[in-house]
């Protein structure tokens, strides 16, 4: 194993990593191929059948268009957030700082019912939008609302970082050369920040697409409407029906792998830049 | 190294799962949703009444969730002494993978079903849409809470008795069932994927303006938020809802535990049961206990599965399999 | 996985320059957006949970807490973080030793392999175990024939909760050491220590609040965890039911009040979590100024 690594004096690489890799194996890679084993037992055909169905489609379409539109509204409050956070000083600041990982540490469950409970027709806001003709709970904007909240974090703290890192120098030679605020902004900023964002973008959408527990509670969870997928696979399960939930699983596993892949990727990009740029 | 420690974390798991409730004999109830209530009370008192004829102390552990899930859980190694679930197909599918025999509906009296219940309307207090029979479901504007046939069984007794409704109106054909089961789900606004999900929904959040229940169900809402703010309608055709209960041979006989197994169930069918039953808003079975409470259960005609559908397995089969009848008709998103 | 970025700020603050202000409305209402955003999405329910459990009075709070029911499922839930988060945290110091320390082809696959369980759905957490342990599954009819339970048993809840936070420790871990470099254990092992002695006194030192941060975030996840854990527990009260569960029962059972009462408890451990990780962010942060400065000397 030695022969792999480059030379390094320090100790312990082969008991790390063959420890790594036992771990590694036995909780997650043997059992994700179990996911792929059973998959494969089916057959093309019926495994075509399972996910392609007009319910599994209709379930895609709102599991990743509203994870995506979630992502994209995270994008700019986050950045929003994280700028009132870099920037500038006001009462509440250390709060908000401290608060915005709430998503992170609030059991999904415990969300998904407290967001019921105020966006329902007789809940504090659903009270008041209801009138207005503006459905929240119990429709697909419910779904998009649970994305929203647990996707908040991952771009704040990814841009937030890199906002303040941001040489204040670039931006003064930018203001000297007579550029407003808001070309320094899209010139300057932006681009910097960009693949910060680009990541916290996807990490949210990673989340928000395998996402259960704060949704199945306010979701309605109306076939074709507002069923998300990992429900979808649930109820699979619940009609027995094990080699549609696992195919329709697989898919999904599939698509978080290369999501992943892209993220790392888009990581490794920031740092090169962080290091170039310092 | 790993392997043995990650194996010594599993065994003291299984330990700890192992050791809960050693000292005194326990038995598990898988039951469906709506049955928390009547089990509560009904575990107390068999647990009170096996305590004074056998001496022993008897636990009896509750799970409790939507019928086709809890099949599912007992299917896949869920160690259930006893199941008693909303319809006879989730125990058939329990059967069908060999923990018990696929002749358990004749063990006991009333193919196994100690209760009954039918399907019944919840509406909002004074039925402002004056829903008062199943073709009112079908009116425009009605909006309907019910869960969703393919995961709830309450649900699919819901299914059945529209469709049997409409096949029981003068010039009825399936055709015309096909189009009318299809209407009232168009009225439908929320689809949850559990009977209790829906009861949330409708009494909870204040959506809908009927909620199609099980009787026991209703009754059950009506005593928990007051008969002021909701009304039970009974329509005029449903169906005999019987929610049947079986010992699961294959875990009795691993865990030793037929005997008091068996008894839990034939104390179902004891009068202390049957009271216990009527008390919670099921049907009894007993024609005796029936009589007292006839009162509590307003007269309507019901109809059997076995009579109109052939049987559960056949109704799964045509109504509710993918692909099935459900599936056709099921427009999606309803009609707003 | 975004918090581990956040590490490599030396500063999160900057102060502006006259050169660089906004116009003070486009401050203003900045700010306020920020500070609405976060009363109605990230205040108003976890005000929400816990005026709903307090509703009925404080008599219906505590005695929806202080029950058999209750505590079993306080008690499952301790259990199981009890369990999962020491393994976690043995595999994320291995881990990141290995990916900070040395060089090796395949690295950011490994790191990709890591990961995967944050994005994979929970539902699926669960389903793996029940296609490998289930009756019908892989091992099942082994496991029945040897009498052990996994699924539906606690070990069934205590594997999927492994795997849901399998990255959390070594996701914190992996960044900071690799900002740290490896100069004093390298002096050290010139020195003639061992390998357990350079980790125990040059190592662990230096990554002690990174590693504390990391199992704070890897323990909240482990107690709040609820589809991976649905899908293995087969829900019997008292015996499979964690607190998220238990709160997924009471609110099934018409006891809204309770079932938020539970609820309240868990949120009062997001707080903890995130005041704890307000505090241990702030010494992680020194510790790397500390580090940028010695090695910009």
């Amino acid at each position: 194993m030695a022969s792999l690594r480059r030379f390094s004096p320090l100790p312990g690489f082969g008991l790390a990593m063959g420890y790594t890799l036992v771990y590694l194996a036995l909780i997650v890679i043997i059992p994700l191929t179990a996911v792929g084993t059973k998959t494969l037992t089916m057959g093309w055909d019926a495994f075509w059948a399972a996910v392609s169905s007009p319910r599994v489609v209709a379930s895609y379409q709102l599991s990743f268009g509203a994870s995506l539109l979630a992502a994209a509204i995270n994008v700019v409050f986050g950045l929003i957030f994280a700028w009132v956070l870099v920037r500038y000083h006001f009462p509440g600041r250390g709060l908000i700082d401290s608060l915005v990982d709430l998503p992170f540490a609030l059991p999904t469950a415990v969300a998904g019912i407290a967001l019921a409970t105020i966006y329902s027709e007789n809940g504090p806001i659903g009270k008041v939008l209801e009138p207005r003709g503006i459905e929240i709970a119990y429709t697909p904007n419910g779904v998009l609302l649970a994305l929203v909240f647990i996707g908040l974090p991952f771009v704040v703290r990814t841009v937030q970082p890199v906002l303040a890192d941001l040489e204040k120098e670039v931006e003064e030679a930018a203001a000297g050369l007579g550029a407003s605020g808001w070309q320094t902004f899209c010139r300057i900023i932006l681009p910097h920040i960009a693949p910060a964002l680009l990541t916290g973008f996807a990490m949210a959408f990673a989340r928000a697409v395998g996402e259960y527990g704060s949704v199945i509670f306010i979701a309605g969870n109306m076939p074709m409407v507002s069923e998300i997928t990992p429900l979808l696979i649930i109820t699979k399960l619940e009609q027995y029906d094990y080699a549609g939930a696992t195919a329709v699983a697989s898919v999904m596993l599939i698509f978080s792998f290369l999501l992943l892949l892209i993220i790392n990727g888009l990581q490794g990009w920031m740092q090169n830049r962080h290091a170039k740029g310092s | 190294m790993k392997l043995k420690r990650f194996l010594a974390g599993l065994l003291a798991g299984a330990l700890v799962a192992g050791s809960a409730g050693a000292a005194d004999i326990s038995i598990l109830n898988v039951s469906y949703d709506p049955t928390r209530e009547l089990y509560q009370d009904f575990n107390a008192a068999f647990a009170k009444h096996w305590k004074a004829k056998a001496g022993d102390n008897v636990t009896i552990n509750q799970s409790h969730g939507g019928s086709g899930k809890q099949a599912r859980g007992v299917i896949e190694g869920l160690q259930a002494d006893v199941v008693t679930l909303a319809l006879a197909y989730d125990i058939d599918a329990i059967a069908d993978a060999g923990l018990l025999p696929a002749d358990w509906q004749k063990r006991l009296p009333h193919n196994s079903s100690p209760y009954t219940s039918t399907i019944v309307f919840l509406v909002r207090k004074g039925n402002p849409k004056g829903i008062k029979d199943w073709n009112d479901l079908v009116k425009p504007g009605v909006s309907i809470i019910t869960p969703n046939p393919k995961t709830s069984g309450g649900a699919r007794w819901n299914y059945l008795a529209a469709w049997a409704y409409a096949l029981e109106q003068p010039g009825g054909s399936e055709a015309k069932a096909r189009e009318f089961v299809g209407q009232v789900y168009r009225n439908v606004k929320i689809l949850d994927s559990g009977a209790r999900g829906s009861t949330t929904t409708f009494v909870e959040r204040g959506i809908g303006d009927v909620l199609i229940a099980w009787e026991n169900e209703a009754y059950l809402s009506l005593k928990e938020v007051g008969a002021d703010k909701l009304e039970i309608v009974t329509p005029s055709l449903s169906i005999l809802a019987e929610p049947p209960v079986a010992v699961v041979d294959k875990v009795v006989d691993k865990r030793g535990t037929r005997k008091l197994a068996q008894a839990y169930l034939e104390y179902l069918y004891s009068s202390d049961g049957q009271e216990l039953a009527a008390k919670n808003f099921y049907r009894p079975t007993d024609a005796q206990i029936a009589a007292k409470y006839s009162k509590q259960f307003v007269k309507t005609r019901l109809v059997t599965v076995d009579k109109v559908f052939g049987g559960w397995r056949n109704a799964q089969k045509v109504h509710f399999s993918d692909g099935g009848v459900f599936d056709q008709i099921y427009v999606p998103g309803g009609k707003r | 996985m975004s918090t581990s970025v956040a590490l490599h700020a030396s500063s999160l603050e900057r102060h502006e320059t006259a050169s660089t202000r906004e116009p003070a409305w486009v401050k203003a209402a900045l700010i306020t957006v920020a500070l609405t955003f976060f009363a109605v999405f990230l205040l108003l329910p976890l005000g929400t949970v816990f005026a709903e459990g307090l509703r009925k009075g404080w008599g219906a709070y505590l005695a929806a807490l202080i029950n058999r029911d209750a505590w079993d499922a306080i008690k499952l839930t301790l259990i199981t973080a009890a369990i999962a988060v020491p393994f976690n945290l043995v595999f994320g110091v291995a881990a990141a030793w290995l990916i900070a320390k040395f060089e090796f082809p395949g690295k950011r696959l490994l790191i990709t392999f890591i990961d995967l369980p944050f994005s994979v759905s929970p539902v699926i957490s669960g389903l793996i175990f029940v296609l490998l342990f289930g009756a019908q599954g892989w091992f099942g009819p082994w496991l029945q024939a040897h009498d052990i339970r996994i699924i539906f048993a606690v070990p069934g809840i205590v594997l999927a909760t492994i795997f849901v936070t399998f990255p959390f420790v070594a996701r914190e871990l992996i960044p900071l050491m690799e900002a740290q470099g490896s100069e004093e254990e390298e002096a050290a092992v010139v020195l003639g220590a061992s390998g357990w002695q350079v980790f125990w006194y040059a190592t662990l030192p230096k990554i002690k609040w990174g590693l504390l941060y990391g199992v704070i975030l890897c323990n909240a996840r482990a107690m709040g965890e609820f589809g991976a854990v649905s899908v293995v527990s087969g829900h019997i009260r008292g015996q499979t039911n964690t607190m998220p569960l238990y709160v997924e029962i009471l609110y099934n059972e018409y006891n809204y009040a309770a079932a938020f009462a539970v609820a309240s408890l868990l949120a009062l451990l997001a707080i903890v979590t995130l005041a704890l990780k307000t505090l241990v962010e702030k010494q992680t942060r020194r510790q790397l100024q500390e580090i940028t400065e010695k090695s910009g000397e």
